[in-house]
């Protein structure tokens, strides 16, 4: 029997039903947690900010149209909540430099480096990009959205969405050349 | 065509390369890079690339672990505040709705439409019989639809599941007893789901064991509780 489609559960969300609120929670929360604290880089604000997000489709689902995929549009709640929460509190906001210190919590990067992990140095550039550079990347290959979807969560045209990625992935290229793996692109 | 003109083309597949990785472009525009990294050998190099790049995004991500159990319970205590402080307008009990969505889940469109139809047609039946009743014995004219808590026939319970019962689950658990469900949560005093278990009044000992047997079922029942 195929599961209930996220579409028939904000319906019944809409109609008040917890149940169905439990569900979807359970279906998206870990993928929405985890956009979250790339976006804030915290585990507890990003919790708190889940909550959040599903406490507004709770209120909202009776306005849901159904244009785009339910996940699109929980991402873009979840990023509307995560940048106004850094915008209240700018002084959480990291550099790039600062952001480039902090440890891939998948590994421990020095020891990586020793060891000439690639995989775990291309992690930890991968967290040492900008904020605006790891969202894109995320969205598109963690989160699997299309061009369009992107564009829809992020509020860019398709075009600019594109270029968007390019530059993210050469920002990559240019601190993995920085940390010793030159990959010959761009 | 020489080099000059075959570099723009390239920069367009190019920048769709991290879709193509993931699967997300279109039919049209997969093809289109298909072609082009089937006969390009540095478009296959960077495209090496792009995936390496696509595999360890996720291993990071995936690395990144779960909120705990915090969220949820920060969740639902919000909600249960909202719903104290100001109840939700919710709509009529869409019964039809339900009786399409659990058809739809066996059986062709066309199929649960026309059953949906059917239902609403033997419902629509069932109440202008009730009116006409009513009136023929005396009772006052004024036309209103039935409470079907207190004038539907049949043998009825109030099911309460636990919070990780799946719908799946449960409409399985439906199915399994041949009950459908007649009552939101919201609406029977004991804060469950109320169930139909059958068109007719069964004897008490019958429904008894039925209820024993749901209760035997405690992965996803938490409470039964029978209806007179």
């Amino acid at each position: 029997m195929q599961a209930t489609s996220d579409e028939v559960l904000i319906g019944r969300i809409a109609n008040g039903d917890r149940l169905a609120m439990q569900v979807l929670f359970a279906r998206h929360h870990v993928r929405v947690y985890r956009f979250v604290v790339r976006l804030v880089r915290n585990e507890s604000t990003a919790e708190d900010l889940i909550s959040e997000v599903f406490l507004d489709v709770w209120r909202q689902a009776g306005r849901f149209e159904g244009r785009s995929a339910v996940t699109t549009w929980l991402l873009s709640i979840a990023r509307f909540k995560a940048l106004s929460t850094l915008r209240r509190r700018p002084e959480d906001e990291l550099d790039e430099e600062t952001a480039g210190a902090i440890e891939d919590p998948s590994d421990d990067p020095e020891v990586a480096l020793e060891k000439k992990d690639k995989s775990a140095i291309i992690r930890k550039c991968l967290t040492g990009l900008s904020a605006e550079h790891r969202e894109i990347i995320d969205l598109v290959y963690y989160h699997e959205k299309s061009v369009e979807e992107v564009a829809e969560i992020v509020g860019i045209p398709e075009n600019t969405v594109k270029t968007r990625m390019f530059y993210a992935r050469k920002k990559l290229a240019e601190l993995l050349k920085a940390a010793g793996i030159e990959r010959g692109w761009p | 065509m020489n080099m000059l003109n075959k570099e723009p083309e390239r920069f367009d597949i190019e920048a769709l390369l991290p879709w193509h990785a993931a699967g997300t472009l279109s039919r049209r525009d997969a093809d289109r890079v298909e072609q082009a990294l089937a006969s390009d050998r540095e478009l296959q190099r960077r495209y090496a690339l792009v995936r390496e790049e696509f595999a360890e995004t996720i291993h990071l991500n995936e690395s990144l672990g779960a909120p705990s159990s915090r969220a949820m319970e920060k969740l639902f205590a919000a909600i249960d505040a909202e719903e104290a402080r100001a109840p939700r307008r919710r709509a009529s009990f869409d019964l039809a709705g339900r009786i399409s969505e659990f058809l739809a889940s066996f059986t062709p469109r066309t199929l649960a439409w026309s059953a949906t139809a059917a239902a609403v047609a033997i419902v629509v039946q069932a109440a202008v019989i009730t009116a006409v009743v009513v009136k023929d014995r005396g009772a006052p004219s004024t036309y209103g639809v039935a409470n079907k808590s207190q004038h539907v026939d049949g043998s009825f319970v109030v099911v309460s599941f636990v919070p990780q019962a799946t719908v799946a689950e449960i409409t399985k658990f439906l199915g399994a007893h041949k009950a459908t469900v007649v009552e939101a949560p919201t609406r029977t005093p004991l804060g469950g789901y109320r169930i139909k278990l059958s068109d007719t009044k069964l004897p008490d000992d019958e429904v008894t064991r039925i209820t024993k047997q749901m209760q035997d079922e405690s992965k996803i029942v938490s409470f039964i509780a029978l209806q007179p």
